[in-house]
């Protein structure tokens, strides 16, 4: 499968080398599309491609990162 | 019938086109995709007269709307009043004030109406028989009725706690409601992955382009009930702050086609205090929207991650607008006044909106003297839980004249 994620990145995660410690720990393709780091906050767009649990697993790992927030590509689907 | 003047979907960060079908994201770079148009076609065709002589509805202007021919869902929506607002005006002490009501908009009294007609329209067009949405109250409650009008299944996601009268709002309808347990993020995610995995219309996701473009009408109407005028200051309230961006791209249209003439118009977005992220960049003059955790009762904009937030700061900014926040309190006083004034019943979103165009008024950043429009956008009966106990209760008193005597006596009735 293929998920598309937005990764927001607090001032200390920031400097992390995230997206490299992911694709050590799991048997996946990142890929980058957008990337953006300004005013003490870093923006990725990324796809990350693999076997479904594995995928899934990987995105459960990200959520757990500390200053790391996952959103789904759509942001916010959920409207007033 | 007249040609379409749609040229593409076009991503609004790396500028890639593609062609017109059920997609909202760059496969490039992931930015949001945007309906464009070749308005040159237009060239003379698409005048005041015309537009006049078609019926009251949001579809006089459907050459710039994203649909093949005539609609195929909410013929009748949109053109809501656009009033004078003398007494509201008077008591924030400025000269030309006036009020754009959709909390009357049909068939559920909320703008949502405007977009999910496009979108549902634009459903049929490309064969899906079943459409969605995730919401908080009145988008489900307009997709579930539009769908029901147009003969389509729909499926309505909504968190578990929500209020009995959003669910029956829905439910009537006879529409499938899902109602999911969880915290936001986990709701929002669990949405965002059946709207990926089932073929459905999902109106703000895969047809969220033509949804977001059913957002001009509105301010289209505003323009033509002006006298064919751009006002000069725009308050609207941001919860992606896709309104805001669409009706600074309904005046831009309306500019370019000859139909009104520049009046730089100033662009406001309001945002309750409780989850202001759109307003904060603004105030902190950034362009980086941080996300935040909704904690406020104008419930119809709590979206802490807000999609348009960069596009909507861009487009205040560039105006000359600003952005402003307020508390709960400042909401329920501001839903208050407008009742008073004007007989209009706001949901909280209105007593946002009012509430920062005090405090934009007060502040000086839209001046005293000139024209002010106040986009209110949801009915208040919706959201009454709001103010159940902000109102004065009922005098209670039995079927005697000498009773009502004694009450109007001491309310110095003569």
């Amino acid at each position: 499968m293929k998920l598309r994620v937005y990764l927001n990145f607090d001032e200390k995660s920031v400097t992390s080398p995230v997206i490299w410690k992911l694709a050590k720990e799991f048997d996946v393709i990142t890929n980058i599309r957008s990337a953006s780091v300004k005013e003490g906050m870093g923006l990725l767009g990324l796809e990350i491609e693999g076997e479904t649990s594995i995928v899934e697993a990987s995105a459960r790992w990200l959520e757990a990162q500390e200053g790391v927030h996952v959103e789904p590509i759509e942001q916010n689907v959920m409207e007033g | 019938m007249s040609e379409s003047i749609v040229r593409a979907l076009k991503c609004r960060e790396c500028g890639h086109e593609y062609e017109i079908q059920p997609t909202h994201v760059c496969e490039f770079c992931f930015g949001p995709l945007e309906v464009v148009y070749d308005y040159d076609k237009l060239d003379g065709k698409f005048t005041r007269e015309l537009i006049e002589s078609r019926p009251q509805n949001m579809w006089r202007y459907k050459e710039l709307l994203p649909i093949d021919g005539e609609p195929k869902v909410g013929a009748n929506n949109g053109f809501t009043p656009l009033i004078k607002a003398d007494r509201l005006a008077k008591a924030l002490g400025v000269k030309e004030l006036y009020i754009k009501i959709d909390s009357v908009c049909y068939p559920t009294l909320s703008f949502k109406d405007r977009v999910v007609s496009v979108a549902l329209s634009k459903a049929v067009e490309f064969g899906f028989k079943t459409v969605a949405c995730a919401s908080t109250g009145n988008l489900a409650g307009s997709v579930a009725a539009n769908a029901a009008a147009a003969g389509l299944e729909s499926y309505v996601f909504i968190p578990e706690d929500l209020e009995q009268g959003k669910v029956l709002g829905a439910a009537i309808f006879g529409t499938n409601i899902i109602s999911i347990r969880g915290q936001y993020d986990d709701v929002n995610r669990l949405c965002s992955e059946v709207a990926g995995k089932y073929g459905w219309a999902f109106v703000n996701v895969n047809v969220r382009p033509f949804y977001a473009e059913g957002s001009k009408t509105l301010g289209y109407e505003v323009m033509e009930q002006l006298g064919w005028k751009a006002p000069k200051h725009v308050v609207v309230p941001m919860a992606s702050g896709s309104l805001c961006t669409k009706i600074d791209k309904s005046i831009k249209e309306f500019i370019q086609l000859g139909l009104v003439e520049d009046n730089q118009t100033a662009m406001y977005g309001a945002q309750a205090t409780g989850c202001s992220p759109i307003t904060k960049s603004v105030k902190d003059d950034t362009d980086m929207i941080h996300p935040v955790k909704a904690n406020t009762i104008a419930k119809s904009l709590a979206i802490g991650n807000p999609a348009d937030g960069y596009y909507a700061n861009k487009v205040m900014k560039e105006s000359g607008g600003y952005a402003e926040d307020v508390s709960d309190e400042e909401i329920i006083d501001a839903m208050k006044l407008l009742a008073e004034t004007e007989g209009i019943f706001a949901e909280t979103a209105g007593g946002v909106t009012l509430g920062c165009a005090k405090k934009l008024i007060d502040s000086g950043k839209i001046p005293r003297d000139e024209s002010i429009v106040l986009c209110i956008t949801g009915n208040g009966l919706k959201t009454q839980e709001a103010v159940l106990n902000e109102v004065a209760k009922p005098r209670i008193i039995n079927a005697s004249l000498k009773e009502f005597d004694v009450l109007a006596a001491a309310d110095g009735v003569k």
